[in-house]
């Protein structure tokens, strides 16, 4: 019975909340709003200074806001990725940022208007010290690598980080992509749906090695006090990774969505999403960051794709994946 | 009276015609090889099973089309007279009370009563699985007594039971049909069930369930076909 | 009966919720769009593997279940309880538990080093067949278990007297049972199988293990295709209804007649082969199923202490949205107990769920915020995804109470009331325990609808451990996952008691 209230008094509460005006509809993913994630953080802090009801709403995001089209009730979308921009773009549903981007210390030239970034990494590979003394130095490397070497991988149809991980292969092989692929089979173990999968196997000793990130080691050293987590770094370079937030165009608050996005590039935001997200903060300098993250190795080259180009390249490079592991 | 005018029943390859009168308050056999129909002719009537053509009335109404529960007609089956998960009291109580409703007093006597009357005092909680098979029966004859319908359809209930305790409860129906006047059919395919119990006698033969006669008439002169039958 | 106003509307219901949905996905796609190249590729190994998941699962219960039949021990009924829990944990610890066990990593592949012996490999095809037998052996094992259980005594004692061979016993007995249990069993198995995605990509081990609801979810999120999510979608269904109508046709014995409800001994496998081979059975099964749920109790014990409190309200708002999943769908499965009902539930677990999930979603959008219908939608869905379980349980004796007893209620003229109350649901009682037990725990487990109508203050305890692995807290959410396995335990547990307390 006591659920039955409380969950009338929620309906009931959602429905008053609505009408306020100041307040502020975040939809982020799951990941955010998770009471590990950066979410209740990012709504501490920003509430202290607007003085209004920021209500984050986890779930997924371009599916939704396609779904919702114009009617979305959301004012600001935080964690898209590079790969949806595209289609977001195209469909007209975010507003012009208004940021100025001379703050931001990304590894690449970041001139996008609409989508402001908050933190970034690199896909890479990473291991467990106390199990592989010498990691493959380079992708290459890991290609020829024996086949006692395993690896779990991330699906590039049903994943971020696993469409990440095909456009890094095609960066770095281009017309030669399904070959490495190919070579690369005798390594995955097993391809997972979505990077939780993958990290629990990895975590569990199944395998050797995990498609994750270059900021991965940053939590085991800061949260676990694990020094032994390591991200293999490849002179070829690392494909870069960057979570953005827009302010959607048919925002009914635009002050406060306009407040929110001056707030991402602040130093308080900054130097709190590191530790959040696990993440390169995206405006804040290398000796700002918190020690663990200061300590990581980082990849000399981030190699990227534009919206444009990764679009473009999308479908081969998954393609060649699947063409090279089925064989 | 029961009437069955120019009944036609079929099922599949199977036809069966009936086309007689039953008076109310007799007690009338059916017999006849296995087979031949005798269960699914008490179907009908029962409304189990719906004829392709004639009628069934009783006392001048039509009753063709009349769920099983509304006819003025109680039933024995050869097994599964009674619920086996429920108690004889709410067994007997379903009778009386077909909606499921809460027994009153009075009802609660009733039940009371039908048990005593057919030597079953006492035996309210019990379970169908808990008694005999002679006291089964007898439950489920007070079962029956309690519906108290004008005509009562007995499918070979007895059928399991020893040469005395069929007798036994034969003659207790025939005691119970004639305080109640209700008119009987009894399904047997013993030739001294229907002497012993019925005035008069349907046979079931050869796809026709003939008018009935004389119990005693039909069993002294029988025709080829009942004669075939008793081997006689 | 029941069963002519009260049966149209439970099947509307069905057929509402399933084929809406789907409309207003296809509407708003405008249409069907075409396949991608990969799609009858992955069409044929969907159907592949489901076929031998489903096969495997069948073949493999039937000796566990006539064991569990026949045998009396200590601890039984404990064992039968614990045999239910892989079918409903969630996917993911299930596949972590398998991994450990069957893992390049896992215990067996140590045992099997230490003996100096090679060792195995659980991904491929037969990875995803292994993980779909253990999830699906246990529902398997319980439907076959209860054709044995609702043999009559009658029968068995006759065929003692008789001195029937064991082989004869089987011809006569257990054959004809088996061959009106088999093809149902078969058919929800494969149905479930057929939409199976992460367990069949993470064990098959590569893109070669896609299959269609793989593809229906890259359509939906990745590529925002509807047309072609819509269009897998109807395949999907398409299969599933000719499975159901194939299992249908070859199920349609009769029945076994009434007993009397006494509890009768078994006379038959007391021979040295028949207790060996039954003790096999049951240590195999046991260790099979059983060793990956200790080692995944086992890694979640550390994880207990750092549960953070928010865990509690997760829990809380898992068992309720269980308990009203569970008195929705037994209400909804009660008067489509039939043939062509229990063809109509597997709809249910037909349908993607993505699919299912998106059209619901676009019918409320308009008119309700979807945040505040979290709760009560994934109650509903959990009900019409456990519809096609608790069916295939009470169906067999739902049709065999109305054999037996309808002619007797009928002469009594009983109303449908009095023929429910008193003679219907109290000798449904004990399927009705299991079917509640069933869909209890399944809900309890299930994700769900939840992603697109997501609620940040009510979380359910499966999205709470899909949340916790998402943020490297990976101790905690196998402790979490072991809270989320115990819970759904004492509820199938509970519910399955209460139907076989004997009335």
């Amino acid at each position: 019975m006591k659920a039955l209230t409380t969950f009338a008094a929620g309906t009931l509460l959602a429905g008053t909340a609505l009408a306020q005006d100041n307040v502020l509809t975040v939809y982020a993913g799951d990941y955010i709003v998770s009471e590990w994630g950066p979410g209740p953080k990012i709504e501490e802090i920003f509430e202290a200074r607007c003085d209004c009801d920021l209500q984050f709403s986890p779930g997924d995001l371009m599916p939704r806001l396609r779904l919702e089209g114009g009617r979305t009730e959301a004012d600001i979308v935080f964690g898209l990725n590079t790969d949806v921009t595209k289609e977001a773009r195209a469909a007209g549903l975010f507003a012009p940022h208004g940021q100025d981007l001379s703050a931001l210390t990304l590894p690449i030239d970041w001139q996008d208007d609409v989508f402001l970034p908050f933190n970034y990494a690199h896909t890479a590979f990473v291991y467990d010290t106390d199990r592989i003394a010498e990691p493959p130095a380079s992708f290459a490397a890991l290609l020829e690598a024996g086949d006692d070497l395993s690896i779990v991988i991330q699906d590039p149809r049903t994943s971020i980080s696993g469409l990440a991980l095909a456009l890094w292969v095609q960066a770095v092989y281009g017309d030669g992509a399904e070959e490495a692929w190919a070579q690369l089979a005798d390594n995955v173990l097993t391809v997972t749906k979505g990077w939780s999968e993958s990290y629990g196997l990895f975590t569990d000793g199944e395998a050797d090695m995990v498609l994750s990130y270059t900021t991965s080691p940053a939590y085991h050293l800061i949260a676990e006090d694990d020094p032994t987590i390591k991200a293999a770094i490849f002179p070829e370079g690392h494909y870069f990774m960057v979570e953005l937030v827009g302010k959607v165009a048919g925002t009914d608050n635009p002050e406060l969505a306009d407040q929110f996005m001056d707030f991402v590039l602040t130093e308080e935001f900054q130097s709190m999403i590191a530790t959040g997200n696990w993440s390169f903060p995206a405006a804040l300098p290398q000796a700002q960051w918190p020690e663990g993250f200061r300590q990581l190795d980082l990849p000399e080259t981030a190699l990227f794709y534009s919206e444009d180009e990764a679009d473009a390249l999308k479908d081969q490079a998954i393609e060649a994946w699947r063409a090279g592991l089925s064989r | 009276m029961l009437e069955l005018a120019d009944l036609t029943i079929r099922a599949g390859a199977f036809t069966l015609r009936a086309d007689m009168t039953l008076q109310p308050g007799e007690r009338v056999a059916v017999i006849g090889p296995s087979g031949a129909g005798k269960s699914t002719l008490l179907d009908v009537i029962a409304g189990f099973y719906a004829p392709e053509a004639g009628v069934v009335r009783w006392q001048g109404r039509d009753i063709t089309g009349l769920a099983p529960g509304a006819r003025p007609v109680s039933i024995l089956f050869q097994d599964q007279n009674l619920f086996p998960h429920l108690s004889l009291a709410r067994n007997l109580g379903l009778a009386l009370r077909p909606g499921g409703g809460r027994l009153g007093e009075a009802d609660t006597m009733n039940v009371e009563e039908a048990l005593a009357e057919v030597g079953l005092a006492g035996f309210g909680a019990r379970k169908p699985a808990q008694l005999s098979g002679g006291q089964a029966s007898r439950a489920a004859l007070a079962r029956v007594m309690l519906q108290d319908r004008p005509v009562l359809l007995l499918d070979e209930p007895f059928a399991a039971l020893g040469p005395a305790l069929k007798t036994e409860m034969l003659d207790r129906v025939a005691a119970l049909a004639e305080a109640r006047g209700a008119l009987t059919l009894l399904v047997s395919h013993d030739p001294a069930d229907a002497r012993r119990f019925a005035e008069r006698t349907v046979l079931v033969a050869d796809g026709v369930a003939h008018p009935p006669r004389d119990t005693k008439a039909l069993f002294d002169d029988p025709p080829a076909a009942l004669a075939a039958y008793l081997g006689a | 009966m029941a069963r002519g106003p009260v049966a149209i509307i439970a099947a509307l219901a069905v057929l509402a919720l399933t084929l809406v949905p789907l409309g207003a996905v296809m509407i708003r796609a405008g249409g069907f769009a075409g396949f991608a190249p990969g799609d009858m590729e992955a069409v044929r190994f969907t159907l592949w593997q489901a076929t031998l998941s489903a096969l495997f699962s069948v073949l493999a219960a039937v000796p566990v279940a006539r064991a569990l039949a026949r045998r009396n021990f200590p601890g039984r009924g404990l064992l039968v309880a614990l045999l239910g829990a892989p079918f409903i944990l969630p996917v993911i610890v299930a596949v972590l538990g398998l991994i450990a066990t069957f893992g390049t990593n896992g215990i067996v592949n140590r045992a099997l080093a230490a003996l100096g012996l090679p060792e195995t490999t659980i991904y491929g095809l037969h990875g995803v067949v292994i993980a779909h037998v253990f999830f699906n052996l246990p529902l398997a094992t319980r439907l076959i278990l209860q054709g044995w259980l609702a043999m009559p005594g009658e029968r068995l004692r006759l065929a003692a007297s008789l001195g029937l061979t064991p082989w004869a016993m089987f011809r006569t007995l257990e054959l004809p049972m088996l061959a009106r249990i088999l093809p149902g069993a078969f058919a929800v198995i494969f149905v479930i199988c057929l939409s199976s995605f992460a367990v069949a990509l993470t064990l098959g081990g590569g893109p070669r293990a896609t299959t269609v609801e793989l593809a229906i979810y890259q359509a939906m999120r990745f590529d925002f295709d509807l047309g072609r999510a819509a269009a897998l979608s109807v395949v999907q269904l398409a299969l599933a209804m000719v499975a159901g109508l194939v299992a249908l046709r070859l199920s349609g014995g009769a029945g076994f007649g009434a007993g009397l409800d006494r509890i009768v001994p078994r006379w038959d496998g007391q021979g040295a082969v028949a207790r060996s081979l039954d003790a096999g059975a049951i240590a195999a099964v046991a260790l099979f199923l059983l060793t990956p749920l200790v080692l995944v109790t086992l890694r979640g014990l550390p994880g207990l202490v750092m549960l953070p409190p928010g865990m509690l309200e997760a829990a809380w708002n898992s068992l309720w949205v269980a308990l009203v999943s569970t008195a929705l769908c037994l209400t909804w499965a009660l008067p489509l107990a039939t043939r062509r009902g229990e063809l109509l539930g597997l709809l249910g677990i037909a349908l993607s769920p993505l699919v299912l999930g998106t059209g619901l979603f676009l019918i409320v959008r308009p008119y309700v915020n979807p945040f505040t219908l979290a709760l009560p939608v994934t109650a509903l869905v959990n009900a019409l995804v456990s519809l096609p379980f608790a069916l295939r349980i009470l169906r067999p004796e739902a049709e065999a109470i109305r054999a037996d007893h309808a002619r007797l209620a009928q002469s009594l003229g009983l109303t449908p009331w009095a023929w429910t109350r008193w003679v219907f649901l109290p000798r449904l009682r004990r399927p009705l325990g299991f079917a509640a037990g069933l869909t209890a725990a399944l809900s309890m487990g299930d994700l769900g609808v939840i992603a697109l109508f997501a609620d940040p203050e009510r979380a359910t305890l499966p999205l709470y451990v899909y949340r916790l692995m998402g943020s490297y807290q990976m101790a905690a959410a196998q402790g979490a996952a072991l809270v989320l396995l115990a819970s759904s335990l004492a509820l199938f547990w509970a519910f399955d008691r209460g139907g076989r307390v004997d009335a």
